[in-house]
């Protein structure tokens, strides 16, 4: 671990102190100037700690590079079904966080960061569409790949690769009916 | 307003003036569907636009209709298998991507890459950003009226995509780098071939200056429009010239070599204000103008970093051993890199077997794009292929 990143570590446990981050690296067991710094933070946490990180000017990160989201259907030990993961890149410090923010069904919800990062706008958009949690506070929380109607969220694992949702399924529009 | 004294202002002073003559003339509000298949979309991308008589008020991009579900078919498929896919992302810049699909496999199932192989990487992957930056750059022109640049620079891309083919037999979709080197040797005589080309691509860099970007014309079209502020840029996740037009010094390649960049000598451009050597007046840091430029002056670095790789070609093996039937350890890693377009990133998650659980692309165009809402907003319509040109997407990066 870097030494800014050990000071965003330290920051966040100052700021909030009741919040078990798990402060692990991405990458197990690697050379540590190549260690990828990853922090757990609770749904209910996660709108403090991330304004808290675009605030503080030990941490800086104005830029939120990537937003994704996991499945933990298949991992046996997982206690936690989606993993909602921030990447998160300062410029100015030159160091990177990642966040890891847990969430399960029936109704997988996290805060929005759009009102920190804008460009959380479509990121938050396509986890939605793909994974189908919902992040609430987001302006226009659509589908974007897919289409309105779509009746499923299609890289969760229980959607299989084949069958369900193929064109054949779809009814025919005729032009008479259209 | 005289027409000179319009061209001349500042973005806020021109805006203001669309809205004086606006509002001498009340139109009613009108939605109009560009897309997806109008030539300026570069691709299928679909817009709906707010007007008001000449001006935009609103751009709402449509997404997905070159949606392939990349990431699921990565979450199906061995790593070696999925490199095609990477291709047909960007497919512009094939070898870029399947450069970043192999750093993150490498990464992950702790790959050793040979040095041969890391200088042909790097080799291939700034030829693909100089053919990238070609087709831009040409479709820009064309975008704006200007049909010659175009026929050049493909005719430059063309002996590019020639050596590509003897390398690897294909000339758009590679799949030539591959996790743990790339998949063989280069050819005979392809130094040679290779340092022959350089010498005939680097005087024509400032041909298509002379032709384009000081073309006066050109210059009335792009400039002052779509400016980006860098705190607007990095809110939106804007990377590559996209970012680096805003002027701020940021290019992966430098701040977190990959592959050996770290060897090679090479500058970072970013966006100069008007007045500047090579800058014609008015243009500003962060407008479209400068983001054409950017790519040009990439061009001149590309062809540095590549003429010290030839230089400095190590013999030896270009593929790691044990590199086929990879285990994925059950951990995940984030790896990006600097595509022509900006940061591409993969985030690969193992679970202990050959087949990933999960795969996330992080395109650079999906990010660079997401912008467009709040760019393409008080402009003219006809400033929406100016703008949209220069940031420069390709479709197939941002559907996935």
């Amino acid at each position: 671990m870097t030494k800014t990143v050990q000071r965003v570590i330290t920051a966040l446990q100052e700021a909030f102190p009741d919040v078990d981050f798990a402060v692990a690296p991405l990458l197990a067991g690697r050379r540590p100037e190549e260690e990828q710094v990853c922090v757990r933070v609770p749904p209910t946490r996660l709108a403090g700690v991330m304004r808290f990180l675009y605030e503080d000017r030990r941490c800086r990160f104005e830029q939120l590079c990537d937003l994704t989201c996991v499945d933990y259907l298949n991992f046996p030990e997982a206690t936690d079904r989606f993993g909602v993961t921030y990447a998160l890149l300062s410029l100015t410090l030159g160091h990177r966080l990642w966040v890891k923010c847990f969430v399960n069904d029936p109704d997988p919800e996290v805060p929005s960061a759009t009102g920190i990062w804008q460009g959380a706008n479509w990121l938050e958009r396509e986890v939605w569409d793909m994974f189908g949690v919902r992040f609430t506070g987001h302006p226009d929380l659509r589908r974007i790949l897919t289409w309105e109607g779509f009746p499923a969220h299609p890289l969760r694992k229980d959607y299989p690769l084949r069958g369900r949702g193929e064109r054949e399924n779809y009814e025919v529009i005729h032009r008479d009916s259209a | 307003m005289a027409r000179e004294m319009v061209m001349d202002s500042t973005p806020e002073v021109l805006r203001e003036y669309y809205r004086s003559v606006q509002s001498d003339l009340p139109t009613e509000e009108m939605v109009v569907n560009m897309g997806p298949q109008h030539p300026s979309t570069h691709g299928v991308l679909r817009m709906v636009l707010r007007t008001d008589g000449e001006m935009v008020q609103e751009a709402i991009p449509h997404l997905g209709y070159l949606h392939r579900c990349a990431e699921k078919i990565g979450e199906s498929l061995q790593p070696f298998q999925y490199v095609p896919y990477t291709d047909r992302m960007d497919y512009v810049a094939g070898m870029n991507n399947n450069q970043t699909w192999a750093l993150a496999i490498e990464k992950l199932a702790g790959l050793e890459v040979p040095p041969r192989a890391q200088a042909i990487r790097v080799i291939f992957a700034e030829l693909n950003r100089i053919a990238s930056h070609l087709v831009s750059v040409g479709s820009y022109g064309l975008d704006m009226g200007a049909f010659t640049p175009f026929l050049y620079c493909f005719r430059e891309r063309e002996m590019i995509l020639d050596l590509f083919e003897a390398t690897c037999g294909a000339r758009l979709t590679y799949s030539y780098i591959t996790p743990g080197g790339v998949t063989q040797d280069l050819p005979e005589g392809f130094v040679d071939r290779c340092r022959e080309f350089l010498d005939y691509f680097e005087p024509k860099i400032l041909e298509y200056n002379q032709l384009l970007s000081w073309n006066h014309i050109f210059v009335k079209r792009t400039s002052k429009v779509g400016v980006i502020s860098l705190a607007d840029a990095l809110a939106w996740g804007l990377t590559g010239v996209c970012l680096r037009a805003s002027g701020i010094r940021w290019d992966l390649r430098k701040v977190k070599p990959y592959d050996g960049y770290e060897k090679y000598d090479f500058e970072i451009p970013i966006g100069q204000p008007g007045g500047a050597p090579g800058v014609p007046q008015g243009v500003l840091v962060g407008d479209s103008w400068n983001r054409y430029f950017l790519r040009l002056l990439e061009m001149e670095q590309c062809v540095r970093i590549i003429r010290q790789a030839l230089d400095q070609l190590p013999d030896g093996d270009v593929m790691a051993k044990k590199a086929k039937n990879i285990k994925l350890p059950d951990d995940e890693v984030y790896v990006e890199t600097e595509n022509p377009r900006g940061q591409m990133g993969f985030y690969v998650r193992g679970d202990g077997s050959t087949i990933p659980a999960r795969v996330k692309a992080r395109g650079p165009c999906f990010c660079n794009l997401s912008i467009a809402t709040h760019v393409l907003r008080d402009i003219l319509i006809a400033d929406i292929p100016a703008i949209f040109g220069s940031i420069d997407v390709v479709m197939g990066d941002v559907d996935r």
